[in-house]
């Protein structure tokens, strides 16, 4: 068997694998999408089927969400949206704030700093939801959004990463512009901001896929089920019994969309920037 | 002379002294308010009965000791151990391989793939937990059961039994986590130079010794990283045993030490006695990757 052989029949090994992984990957999409057309009781009686047939299906079930208890979802949607805006806002710009300043300063107790930063990345954050819950409810913060964000503001992975991201730039830059006579604080949002875009981009993926997943925290935190996000309106649907799978599988679909479009937007930045900052972890 | 070494001086500290303190402020004052704060009362918490505000009871450690007698607790001990220890074992090896095919310049059209296993990570658990749910349901027209009776098996409660339950639980976690762990996987193998690999290709290696001796050791720092996050996800589940098992875990199956805790904490209101759950899983991941960090070496180069 000559070389060349020997290497077509590994590429075509490689990625006869890989297609098989890809739709292993993508399946249970295919299947939500199909269900989504169907009515719940069709679900119930056969589940998931391989077939799309035209005879049950219709696009129904998605005027149906805006049926479903008043329009409820929508406003799970809205509430989704809406913490993952002011969340990601939140800790893309502290983040970025303090993990350049740990990066390009040397001050008295930064070390401690970055151990500190360090070591929470390690601790189970779910440790600290009860005391947390008890702040809230002193402050009378509960069922409200800024109580959900609250504890997502300053995210230590992001300082951790954008640390790590300021510390593979030139620092002559920013001399120059001190220089100039520019501030500490002129100096990071007009010359550092623009040059770690893709470390925002990165960022804002990660952000926005644990803000739009995350159900513990604001289960506890929200109360009124007008205010609950997509994952906990979702879970209270859920039930052993008989499921609202007309509700439950196009408003599914609906709640992957959004989230998917951003990826599309910064995929390029996004993987570029996760790369430079894991690296050198 | 005199004039670079001053500028030398402020290489690194622009201006005022106490601006890189402006600069980390927003830490100091979050982690006081959301870790210090929070952590310390958890701790005092677990050592007291909790009946309201201004009723609080210190009690010694009997949380702790009623705690480790109640069989729920044990149970959910031993679905979260089942669960983080295969965690770990399939969330570090099975991306690992995936990325060294992709990486290994054999597979056609690599980055539209690894596109495509990273999306399952932007859908939130819930959400693909309906899925898997229906794909697992005890109806013999169930997928997984179809596939059964494919190999002529009796169809079988998927979600009933505490090792098929885990075997689903696995399989979602890899679903959604294989396409992340492979970016960072791949990071790491594209810092590893090409020398080292036509090195080892004129010393005679061949592919499997490549891995072991070449890709193996050069993905290390990612390797300890991704176990570690691994570690710490797993013993803290929570969002995919409610997408499978809803929050009622009938039997206790899939109720996680996080799920316990919840239920202790928020539908009995006894938060003393779910604090010392939390101290106990803190204390599990501490110890789990402490022993994992020593075990790979990260202490020993430290430079």
């Amino acid at each position: 068997m000559g070389n060349k052989t020997k290497k077509r029949i590994l590429t075509f090994l490689a990625t006869a694998l890989m297609v098989i992984l890809a739709i292993f990957t993508l399946a249970p999409f295919y299947f939500m999408f199909l269900s989504s057309l169907k009515p719940g009781t069709e679900m119930l009686r056969n589940g998931l089927s391989f077939t799309f047939d035209p005879a049950v299906s219709s696009f129904k079930n998605y005027e149906a969400l805006n049926t479903y208890r008043d329009g409820i979802y929508w406003d799970w949607y809205k509430s989704s949206l809406i913490l993952m805006v002011i969340q990601t806002l939140a800790g893309l710009i502290l983040g970025s704030m303090v993990g350049y300043g740990l990066a390009m300063y040397d001050f008295k107790g930064k070390n401690i700093v970055i151990t500190v930063v360090l070591l929470l990345m390690m601790v189970p954050f779910e440790i600290l939801l009860l005391p947390l819950y008890q702040m809230l409810i002193r402050a009378k913060m509960i069922n409200s959004y800024f109580g959900v964000v609250l504890p997502y503001l300053v995210p230590p992975f992001m300082i951790f990463f954008f640390r790590q991201y300021c510390l593979s730039l030139p620092k002559e830059m920013m001399e120059a512009a001190y220089m100039d006579g520019c501030s500490d604080f002129g100096i990071f949002f007009r010359i550092m901001v623009p040059n770690m875009i893709p470390a925002y981009g990165a960022m804002t993926i990660l952000s926005c896929m644990n803000c739009w997943n995350n159900l513990l925290w604001p289960l506890i935190v929200l109360s009124n089920d007008r205010k609950f996000t997509i994952p906990i309106g979702m879970a209270t649907t859920i039930t052993p019994y008989g499921n609202a799978y007309d509700v439950l599988m196009p408003g599914a679909v609906m709640a992957v969309v959004p989230i998917v479009i951003i990826y599309l937007f910064a995929q390029k930045t996004f993987i570029a920037g996760l790369t430079s900052g894991a690296v050198k972890g | 002379m005199k004039l670079s070494s001053s500028a030398k001086k402020q290489e690194s500290v622009f201006g005022h002294k106490a601006v890189p303190y402006l600069f980390i402020a927003p830490f100091i004052i979050f982690f006081i308010i959301v870790y210090l704060y929070p952590f310390f009362q958890t701790i005092l918490m677990s050592f007291q009965r909790i009946d309201g505000p201004n009723h609080i009871t210190w009690i010694g450690t009997s949380n702790y000791t009623k705690l480790f007698k109640d069989r729920n607790f044990s149970q959910s001990l031993m679905t979260t151990f089942r669960y983080a220890i295969w965690d770990v074992i399939i969330l570090t090896t099975v991306p690992l391989i995936v990325a060294c095919i992709l990486n290994s310049g054999y597979v056609k059209f690599s980055a539209f793939f690894k596109s495509v296993f990273f999306i399952p990570a932007l859908t939130s658990t819930i959400v693909a937990g309906i899925v898997f749910r229906l794909a697992f349901g005890t109806l013999d027209t169930s997928i997984a059961n179809r596939v059964l009776a494919l190999f002529g098996k009796p169809p079988r409660d998927w979600l009933m039994h505490a090792d098929s339950a885990n075997f689903v639980l696995i399989l979602l976690t890899l679903w959604r986590w294989m396409g992340v762990n492979i970016v960072y996987y791949i990071s790491g193998l594209q810092a590893i130079p090409p020398e080292l690999y036509e090195a080892a290709q004129i010393d005679g290696a061949n592919a499997l010794q490549k891995f072991f001796y070449v890709s193996l050791p050069g993905v290390k720092p990612v390797l300890i990283y991704v176990i570690t996050i691994t570690v710490l996800g797993g013993f803290a589940m929570f969002t995919e045993s409610v997408a499978l098992f809803t929050q009622k875990y009938a039997g206790g199956i899939g109720r996680t030490i996080v799920g316990y805790m919840y239920q202790v904490g928020f539908y009995k209101s006894n938060l003393g006695m779910a604090s010392a759950v939390g101290i106990v899983l803190l204390i599990i991941v501490l110890t789990v990757n402490l022993i994992q960090l020593i075990a790979m070496g990260f202490f020993r180069k430290e430079n």
